[in-house]
Order: C-alpha cells, then structure tokens, then sequence
C-alpha cells in the first residue's frame, strides 16, 4: 500500500526553484532515507507533504489523502529540524498535551516518554533539558498515535552515538509495526544499515533513488580491496596483484564490483604471502559524492 | 477537544509565566487602592459608596484592562513562530481556528479571573467600610461583564498583531502603539476636534458615532452611570446621554467578534 505518493513535485519562491520535478513513493513499512546539502530542498519537501506550505505544480497524496487534510494530519508522525517546545513545561506537561491533540491516552504518552529514555527527566521543565533531550521529546511526540507515515528531519542530530542507535532500534519498531518512514539526515554512515532505500535530493532536483546496493552498482564505484602482507613481501603482493603499497606491509587494490571474485581467487593464489583482508565497498559517502558531484556538473 | 487541549495548556504557559499574577496584582492593587480612596471625599454625602468607587475603576479599566489584554496576547503566535513550536502545532489535525479559539479561552479566563479579583476587593472593601445595607450590585456585574468585552476586543487585536508581526519584538511595539491609540490619542484627537468644530456638524452628528466606534469609550460610556459623576471623569463622557445605551453595548460586542475574525484571517496567512 502506498503510505506517500510525491508526482512532479515543484516549488519555486519567485524565481527560485526550491523542488524542481520530484517524483517519490513510499510503501508502508519502508524506511527511505533523504539525503542532501542544506538547501537542496529536502526540508521544503517536508513541508509539502504536511501541508505546511503549498506547492507550485505536481501532487502529494499522504495515504490517498490531501496533504494537510486533517485526516493526513492524523496519519503523520514528524520530528522538524531543531525541535522545539515551550520552556515553561514539563516533558510530561508537552507530552500530554500533543497526546490529546492526536486523541491518543495520555498514559500512552508517559510508555513513549519511558520508550525514548526521557522518564527520569518528565517532571523537569523542558528549559533544562540538553539538545539530545529535546531530540528524544521530538521523537517521542512524532511517535504518539502511531502514524501511518513518519517524517523524521535531521532526527538524529544532537545525538551520541549511543542514542543513535537506539533512535534507529525505534525506527525499526515503527516500521515493522506497518509505518513508512521518511528520514533526512547528514550522518550518512549510520543510514547504511538502517534503510531500505536511499534518495538523494541536490538543487531541488532528485538524483537517485534506490536501494543502497543499486545505487553502488549503477555508480560504478571501485571496491577497495585491502591485503596485509609482510615487510618483505608487500612489493611482490602489490606486483602481482596490480595494487599500491600504501605502508609497511599492506597494499591496497580498487576493482571494480564485478572483478572483485576474481581478485580474491588470485589473492587466495597468493598462499601464505597473504596475513589479513579486507573488503570495503564503496560507503555511503563516496555514493553521494558521486551522485552530488555528476549533478553539479551538469548544472 | 483540541480547543479545550490549547487552552489548558496556554493556562498553565500563562501560570508559570506570571502572567496571571501580573494581571492579578494590576487590578487587585488599583481596585483597592482606588476603593479606600475614592471614598474619601465623598464620606456621607449620600451616594452610593459604591458607584464612587465603581467610575473610579471604570476610568482605570479603559486604561488597564486593553493593555493587559495586548499583554496576555502580542506574544502569542510571533513568540511560537519565532520559537519553532508553531510549525509542529500545525501539523498535529487541528485547525488554526481552533488554536487562536483555545488561546483566547485561555487568555480571557485570566482576565476576567483578575478582573473579578479587582472587583470582588472593591465590594469587599466598600462593605467594610460601609456595611453591606443600600449597595447596589448590578453596576459591579456590568462592570465585570464589559470589562470581559473590552478584553476579549483588545485580546484579538493582540492576536492579529501577533499574526502579522515576524517577529516578537515588532508585534510588541505594535502593541504598544495599538494601546496608545486606542486608549489615548483617539480621545484626545476627538476632544481637538470637539474643540475646533465648536458645536458644529462634527459635534452634532459624527462625534457619537466616533465616540461608539471605539470600544474604549463604548466601555466608558456604559459604566458612566450619572451624567456627572461621568462629566467629572472624563470630558468626553458629556456625549453620553445623546448616544444612548444601545450603541454601546452593540459595539462593545462586535469589536471582540470582529477582532477575532481579523486575527484569524492574518492566522491563516501565517507560513511558519
């Protein structure tokens, strides 16, 4: 079932194209990750689908329904961009409050509070609270009422580590549990494993948008091939196998995906020569770079 | 449901933000200030210590109640804009009518809290010093309720300014200005005028209809009671008795309708 229908999306302010032609769906339970530079469009998008800001030409359908219709409203989950609540309340206070407005059990709200780790902290005005904090609060308001479709901006900003890992544990829950899930973020590596699929946003145009490893095959980027040999034995290694030194002892091969099994037959060939291997696919990083970078120049 | 969430919540914003114990000690502190003394000079002149104590306040009113209004309500939807919490407000399924609906519940409720408070001293006071036997009540209660009209006028003005401004800061300036206007400058220009025309076409015919057009002197006019205590007060009160009550009441209505329309068409143009 489609959770969100984007067709042609364009938004311009005057002369600024914002979103140019953007074409997006998301099904329920998949979890897309939207990557881009501040400014590529990604937060207007956002914006679009929760009906906070019109758009020029195209269509947006949340659930088959108009987007800001208070029925879509009801559907949505979302987490803005440096989230922010008034001072002057308390974590359970705010919470409560955006639990009514969503119809939902206030005592559900206090399972969510205990859900992202803010429950020591609920009695205590949000004034006090640290950056993550307020980001957990975020978090746990986008997920009151279960929605259908959660629009998560920057979410794990002002996060450790640590946090980020159980913020992406709970994305996991919501998905699983039937809900779409559309995140932007900066940190690219962490969206690696915690994705289905990756969209890549650059001057308001989208370009790319498939799963990770489609991505990298239609990128044609090198696998790095790194083997650790010895002192004495690393130029021979580096020799036979086409590689670099890059220290002491390891050398370092780019091949192409489709090479690669070929490469490992003829390092196995090497026998003991060989101490240590890695395999390193193209990151996320080099992905976007690549994708970014084609864009930019045929701007 | 969501316009009760909203204004339960501005309730307990305004709680923690002393706003509620600003507009209590205003009115608390000048209805009783004014109660002991405004009785002073009349002593046992024979009229009701209550009325004296009554247009005392109702001359404060025009001054206190709008602005504690504009108060409560310039920062209202600039302040959320400005911090970031109106855009999440507007994705959750309520409308924008029904937040400026469920702030102005709210906002009216500690008005008319601190207004009673003001009130219920002054009756406390005067039977204290005269005993509860000949007092009238009923001006006490219009007061109140007139005093709820001019707040709730000035509130949605507040909210229109709030709309309008991009920033906090703006809208309070604008507020002030409003207030200044409102309260002073319009009565001032209109006495110039009174002046300068002399008894003329302005004076006859315009000036009760400017006179009403303002809720301001709308309040004045219905709480002036006796054309001389009210021709003591203020000037401008001698128009009283050609314009009637009806006007009045009519525009003391209409001006917190009409201000609420207006700052709900200014709302909705807002794009957090």
């Amino acid at each position: 079932m489609t959770a969100l229908l984007i067709k042609n999306v364009s938004k311009f302010y005057g002369q600024v194209h914002s979103v140019r032609d953007v074409s997006l769906q998301l099904a329920a339970g998949e979890r897309v990750a939207l990557l881009g530079h501040n400014g590529a469009g990604k937060t207007t998008l956002m914006r679009m689908i929760l009906g906070l800001t019109p758009l020029t030409s195209g269509k947006i359908e949340v659930l088959g329904m108009a987007p800001g219709s208070r029925a879509a409203r009801r559907a949505i989950g979302f987490l803005p961009e440096n989230v922010a609540f008034h001072g002057a309340l308390t974590g359970r206070e705010q919470l409560h409050h955006f639990a009514r407005l969503k119809s939902v059990k206030t005592s559900t709200a206090d399972d969510f509070l205990e859900r992202v780790g803010l429950a020591h902290a609920m009695s205590r005005k949000i004034r006090t609270y640290s950056k993550g904090m307020r980001q957990r609060m975020g978090l746990a308001q986008a997920l009151l009422g279960t929605p259908k479709l959660a629009l998560l901006d920057e979410p794990t900003s002002g996060l450790d580590p640590i946090s980020r890992h159980e913020f992406y544990d709970i994305v996991d829950d919501l998905a699983k549990a039937g809900s779409a899930v559309l995140l932007s973020s900066h940190a690219l590596t962490e969206l690696e494993t915690r994705t289905d699929r990756i969209a890549i946003m650059s001057n308001g145009h989208l370009l790319a948008n498939d799963s990770l490893s489609a991505l990298r095959e239609a990128a044609h980027l090198p696998v790095k091939v790194q083997v650790r040999a010895t002192a004495e034995t690393a130029d021979h290694v580096a020799a036979q196998l086409g590689g670099q030194r890059i220290n002491g002892s390891s050398v370092i091969v780019n091949v192409q995906q489709k090479e690669k099994v070929s490469l490992l037959g003829q390092i196995t060939g090497l026998g003991d020569l060989v101490k240590d291997i890695d395999v390193t696919p193209a990151s996320l990083e080099a992905l976007y770079r690549h994708y970014s970078v084609s864009d930019q120049e045929i701007n | 449901m969501s316009i009760i969430a909203i204004a339960r919540l501005e309730l307990l914003i305004a709680r923690r933000n002393m706003w509620v114990a600003t507009s209590l000690i205003l009115m608390g502190l000048f209805s009783s200030v004014l109660t002991l003394a405004g009785g002073a000079p009349t002593g046992t002149l024979g009229v009701d210590p209550l009325l004296v104590a009554i247009t005392s306040i109702t001359t404060l009113s025009v001054y206190l109640v709008p602005l504690i209004g504009l108060l409560l309500s310039f920062d209202s939807i600039s302040g959320e804009a400005e911090r970031g919490t109106l855009a999440l407000s507007l994705t959750y399924p309520l409308s924008r009518g029904e937040i400026l609906l469920g702030k102005f519940i709210a906002h009216l409720l500690v008005l008319g809290f601190a207004v009673a408070v003001g009130l219920a001293l002054t009756a406390g006071l005067t039977i204290w010093q005269y005993g509860a036997a000949d007092l009238s009540y009923m001006p006490l209660l219009k007061l109140f309720a007139t005093s709820l009209a001019l707040g709730a006028a000035f509130l949605g003005i507040g909210y229109g300014v709030s709309a309008q401004s991009r920033q906090t800061s703006t809208a309070s300036g604008i507020a002030i200005i409003v207030w200044l206007v409102a309260v002073v400058l319009y009565d001032l220009g209109l006495l110039g005028a009174l002046v300068a025309d002399g008894g003329g076409y302005f004076t006859k015919t315009l000036f009760p209809w400017f006179l009403i057009a303002s809720p301001a002197d709308a309040f004045r006019l219905i709480n002036m009671p006796l054309e001389t205590v009210s021709t003591l007060a203020s000037g401008l009160g001698a128009a009283g008795p050609t314009v009637g009550i009806a006007g009045p009441l009519v525009s003391l209505a209409l001006w917190p309708v009409a201000a609420l329309i207006m700052a709900w068409l200014a709302f909705r143009r807002v794009e957090p």
